[in-house]
């Protein structure tokens, strides 16, 4: 069969006999492409080092999980390994300065990624003449415990090189045996050859590094799965391994198992069923069917760090494409600008069209070369026009099947594409588009053009929308849902206190007896006031005629309507009270306390009046209107301070009342307890810096103006403060509880 | 210097859909041959008129639906339903009945569904099927297939009717014989052989061979793969061999229907239309082992000698119930028995 497909020229006969494939090693995957691969031009350059960039840019979050935090701060002063972020949480990994120098800044730069999104970036401006390392000690693995070895690969700030950026410390660590343990060193997308080369000159420290992987998750056995167009990296790993098991005395093996070239398949799941035969089940880890699979620059890095000490500070990138001036591999510092690879590499700007970082398949384009290569980086392509030009416009699917053919996942890529176009995500969930890997392996095939993984992408971003709209929704109307329940409660209790008190009313009516004795007394007080106020008007009028007439009798006639107005405010008062004392007994502590809130602003505000008028009155005496201005002024204060103590305490009232009508939801209970808890302990906090602040404020005056009870004004506000500190912190840890309880 | 900044993949294949028609018109090439070594210049009347009257509708149609004409001329759809409806035709056929067959393909059969990959239904089929029922007396008038018979049409002046005027001028053939087209010719044919009308059947197994010839490119080329063309063989000659194994036919049958009417044309160029087809690989098999099928049965048992369009046509409606129980199991979803089977 192979002999037809080379007579037709549907396979190439370009390797060597040892990179002959061997039937019965691996299983294949189905679909996949042959795009032309562009790998001579850069896998036959040996690796070379690039010159020191002037600045250095590290990105906080090269690696899949919580980014680091940072541990330098700007203008420190940081040697070549040192760690200058830490991982934060589970998965997450270190950041380690790849050169010496000092922080430039530490702030939201542009990276390299899909959205095209910045992100926090520690830049270094690195200092050529230093000669600092901060390298950690090297360690013989075979002396030391599998945990300290997982540990430095933590501490190395290790994460995978090929693809996604897992962390690999977490990878090793998996709870489950691990039977089978694959080296990744297939390296299907086209142009990348870092890898290869990578393999081709130092293959021992790769089988190296796949030891010290193999002490740590003890495999059953180890493969390395390489695609048949690497006879030389081949050739390399088998030699390596040959003389590190005459060396070594362990009977773990590794098998070399050569893989038809076809791709994708260096993907992880398509490289597991190729090897294996097994498929990762869906929403499943490799793990978890007891595979671990790695980047062979992973391993490499792995080595490093146990052998050297040396954390992950530079990696191997393959430069290509037609712009590229010099091509090749080269070993480059992560944080790098690819400006500056750019200018080493002598790329042409002006036949340049576009910068793909990754391979042409699923590497993305750059928008700007000011954006670092971090850890992920495996190839930057400078592609001329000729060489990566415009796709032509899309054409109508003639549901041709090329793309099912192409598909490694086995999915329906012409039926994901309708039902995307259409919009009609749940269908296309429904034919598993989240199991698309974004190979690009249908939009390559597709001969009219369509731009499928992209309809794919917005698809899958659609139905994440859609997801978190239904959780959110879903959210909104439970709450709604409990505050309608709550209000009709309310209302329903308010209902039924209107009723009862109309009842009461009814029955007092009925009952009459002591009621009416007590409403007759009301009245009584009522009459005798109406007479008060009248006799008061009537006592005015004649004043002032008398007044005006210049008779004799005018200050008799004052005297006389002042004591009719006081007697009429005796009997306002009266009256006043006695409908107190009989609404008191139907009112609730809080609408008692309310109402004495309410009437304690009136007082309030006749308070301000007066002090308004004593300033406006120029005709009194100086002295005499300070004195009364002082002390209606303490007045007004205490009044003040007692108005707050009572709104806190109404508040908390109104508070017990909610949190009681509340307590039926069990939902809701916790937190609207805490809830009530936390606005009161704001207002006891508001209101405590309130009077703090008023206290200092008392103090600087009283210091200007050179008061000598100085200090114990001073004590008082530093009490003051005290209180409002010790109030502002129980707020503090009430919002803390509630943020907990929430989350 | 201003990127480029576009989604992943940034590579294409070669392959171009409108390239793929133009592969497919290219390989009716043999057998247009055969067709004018055994009819003459009727076939290329036929052909002309068909194709530029596809092209017309298509025009026609995408301005009015305001397409760019130009830009979907292009991709050539217009072009195969021209010429596959023009060589399934009886030579010298009156013009107006290959336009009123065009145009209903590429309006109703096509445009009206939305265009290129929107029909439910094989465009030519469609065309095809309107016009065998609807003229019948002259979709089955054919000439008598001799070899260079035909040639003796060309020649407008004498005492033969012209071929021109047999195409526009409403004139009968003077020595056409009643026959099936050869899209349904196989009883006919069958009968002939009977009558040890050795020279007709033969004409009929050259067409076959060169549409097979045109066939196998198409593999080749990778314009279309192995799974419709051998599922349709597949359903249409294993009930015959098992009738022959039984008893029930003769053997030459066998070469009767893998060579005569429109097997090999059907095969290669018309189940295999992929828009009108079922999608995934499973799917494909049965769809053609379908057609296969239900062709034999016609062919057999059936009012029409052939069948080949309304085995295609019957089939297009059940596509979307074969794509609903095809569907291939996509990665990680590997059911539990086939699991049990592996440990």
């Amino acid at each position: 069969m192979t002999a037809i497909l080379e007579i037709l020229g549907l396979r190439k006969k370009d390797y060597a006999d040892y990179a002959q494939t061997s039937k019965g090693q691996f299983f294949d995957f189905p679909g996949g492409v042959h795009p032309p691969e562009n790998k001579k031009q850069s896998s036959e350059i040996e690796i070379r080092e690039l010159p020191l960039p002037e600045i250095l840019v590290l990105p906080l979050g090269m690696h899949i999980g919580a980014p680091a935090k940072p541990l330098v701060k700007v203008g420190d002063r940081v040697m070549k390994g040192q760690c200058i972020a830490q991982a934060q949480g589970f998965i997450s990994a270190h950041v380690h300065a790849p050169a010496s120098g000092t922080v430039q800044a530490i702030e939201l730069k542009p990276i390299a990624h899909q959205s095209g999104l910045d992100d926090v970036c520690v830049v270094i401006a690195t200092d050529p003449t230093s000669t600092e390392i901060e390298f950690m000690a090297a360690l013989n693995p075979d002396e030391v415990e599998p945990q300290v070895l997982m540990n430095r690969i933590h501490d190395a700030g290790i994460n995978g090189l090929g693809g996604a950026g897992f962390p690999t410390n977490v990878k090793v660590s998996a709870k489950r045996p691990i039977q089978t343990y694959i080296l990744n060193a297939v390296e299907c997308e086209p142009y990348i050859t870092a890898d290869d080369r990578l393999m081709r000159e130092r293959a021992n420290e790769i089988v190296q590094g796949i030891q010290i992987v193999q002490r740590i998750v003890s495999p059953e056995r180890t493969l390395i799965g390489i695609e048949d167009n690497k006879p030389e990296a081949i050739k390399a790993l088998r030699t390596a391994i040959a003389e590190m098991q005459l060396v070594s005395t362990k009977d773990a093996t590794i098998d070399v198992i050569v893989v038809p070239t076809k791709y994708p398949s260096g993907g992880e799941k398509q490289l597991i069923q190729n090897l294996t035969n097994k498929q990762v089940p869906k929403g499943k880890l490799s793990a978890d069917i007891g595979v671990l699979c790695m980047n062979v620059g992973t391993v490499y890095a792995v080595q490093r760090a146990v052998y050297v000490g040396e954390p992950l500070i530079s990696r191997i990138t393959t430069l290509t494409g037609d712009a590229m001036g010099e091509r090749g591999n080269v070993e480059v510092l992560i944080g790098t600008p690819i400006s500056h690879v750019l200018n080493v590499a002598n790329a042409s700007s002006n036949e340049l069209s576009r910068l793909v970082m990754g391979g042409p398949m699923m590497g993305f384009t750059l928008n700007s070369s000011d954006v670092p290569i971090v850890k992920t980086t495996n190839c930057i392509i400078a592609g001329t026009a000729q060489e990566l030009p415009q796709p032509p416009q899309e054409q109508s699917c003639i549901r041709c099947g090329e793309c099912e053919e192409a598909c490694p996942a086995s999915l329906l890529p012409q039926q994901l594409y309708w039902h995307s176009k259409h919009r009609e995500f749940e269908k296309a969930e429904s034919l598993n588009l989240i199991d698309c890997i974004e190979c690009g392996a249908c939009a390559f095939v597709c001969p009219s053009h369509i731009p499928l993984v992209q309809y794919y992408r917005y698809a899958k971003g659609e139905v994440r929308n859609i997801q978190a709209e239904a959780i959110k929704a879903d959210k909104a109307r439970e709450r709604f849902e409990l505050r309608k329940e709550r209000l009709e409660r309310e209302q329903a209790e308010k209902e039924a206190r209107r009723k009862a008190r109309l009842e009461k009313a009814k029955q007092k009516k009925a009952a009459g007896g002591q009621d009416s004795q007590q409403d007759s007394k009301v009245k009584a007080l009522k009459k005798s006031m109406l007479a008060a106020s009248q006799e008061y008007k009537n006592t005015v009028k004649a004043y002032k005629a008398a007044d005006a007439d210049g008779a004799d009798n005018a200050e008799a006639l004052r005297l006389a309507m002042e004591a009719a107005k006081a007697k009429a405010a005796e009997a306002k008062e009266a009256v006043r009270q006695a409908n107190a004392g009989e609404r008191a007994s139907e009112m609730t502590e809080l609408e008692k306390k309310q109402k004495q809130l309410v009437d304690m602003a009136i007082n309030n505000k006749v308070l301000a009046a007066a002090l308004k008028e004593i300033d406006a009155n120029e005709e009194r005496e100086d002295s005499d209107k300070s004195e009364e201005k002082t002390a209606k002024e303490a007045e007004l204060k205490a009044l003040q301070e007692q108005m707050l103590a009572l709104k806190s305490e109404v508040k908390l009232l109104k508070a017990q009342d909610k949190a009681a009508a509340n307590k039926e939801s069990d939902v809701n209970n916790v937190n609207a307890k805490l809830d009530v808890n936390l606005k009161l302990a704001k207002a006891e906090a508001a209101r405590a810096q309130k009077v703090f602040k008023e206290a200092k404020k008392a103090l600087e005056a009283a210091t200007k103006s050179g008061a000598d009870n100085l200090d114990v004004l001073e004590q008082q506000v530093a009490k003051l403060k005290q209180v409002a500190g010790s109030e502002l912190s129980k707020m503090m840890d009430l919002q803390k509880q509630m943020k907990e309880s929430k989350s | 210097m201003a990127l480029v900044h576009l989604s992943s993949p940034h590579l294409e294949n070669e392959n171009a859909t409108n390239q793929v028609m133009l592969k497919l018109v290219l390989a009716t090439l043999p057998a247009f041959a055969v067709l004018f070594y055994l009819f003459g210049w009727g076939v290329v009347t036929n052909l002309l008129i068909a194709v530029f009257s596809a092209w017309g509708f298509e025009a026609l149609m995408l301005k009015l639906r305001k397409k760019p004409v130009w830009f979907y001329l292009k991709d050539n759809s217009a072009l195969v339903t021209g010429v596959l409806i023009g060589l399934a035709f009886p030579p010298a056929l009156p013009w107006w009945i290959i336009v009123v067959a065009v145009g209903f393909a590429v309006i109703f059969g096509k445009h009206l569904y939305g265009g290129l990959g929107q029909n439910p239904f094989n465009p030519a089929m469609l065309g095809y099927v309107l016009v065998l029922i609807s003229f019948t007396a002259e979709m089955s008038r054919w000439i008598g297939p001799g070899l260079g018979m035909g040639f003796e049409l060309t020649l407008v002046s004498g005492d033969s009717v012209g071929l021109l005027q047999t195409v526009f001028g409403g004139q009968l053939m003077p020595d056409a014989i009643t026959a099936a087209t050869y899209l349904d010719t196989y009883p006919t044919a069958f009968a002939d052989l009977t009558q040890k009308s050795v020279q007709q059947t033969n004409a009929w197994v050259y067409v076959n061979v060169a549409f097979l010839a045109g066939g196998l490119l198409l593999l080749w080329q990778r314009v279309t793969t192995w799974h419709i063309p051998a599922s349709f063989l597949a359903g249409l000659l294993a009930p015959i061999m098992v009738m022959i194994a039984l008893g029930y036919s003769e053997p030459q049958s066998l070469i009767l229907m893998a060579f005569s009417g429109a097997t090999m044309m059907g095969a290669f160029f018309i189940v295999t239309d992929p828009v009108s087809a079922a999608t995934s690989k499973h799917g494909r098999l049965l769809y053609g082992f379908s057609i296969g099928f239900i062709v034999f049965v016609i062919r057999q048992w059936g009012g029409y000698p052939d069948g080949v369009a309304f085995a295609v046509l019957l089939m297009n409606i059940a596509v979307p119930a074969i794509d609903y129980f095809t569907r291939p199991t996509a990665y990680g979803h590997v059911s539990a028995k086939s699991k049990k089977g592996e440990s």
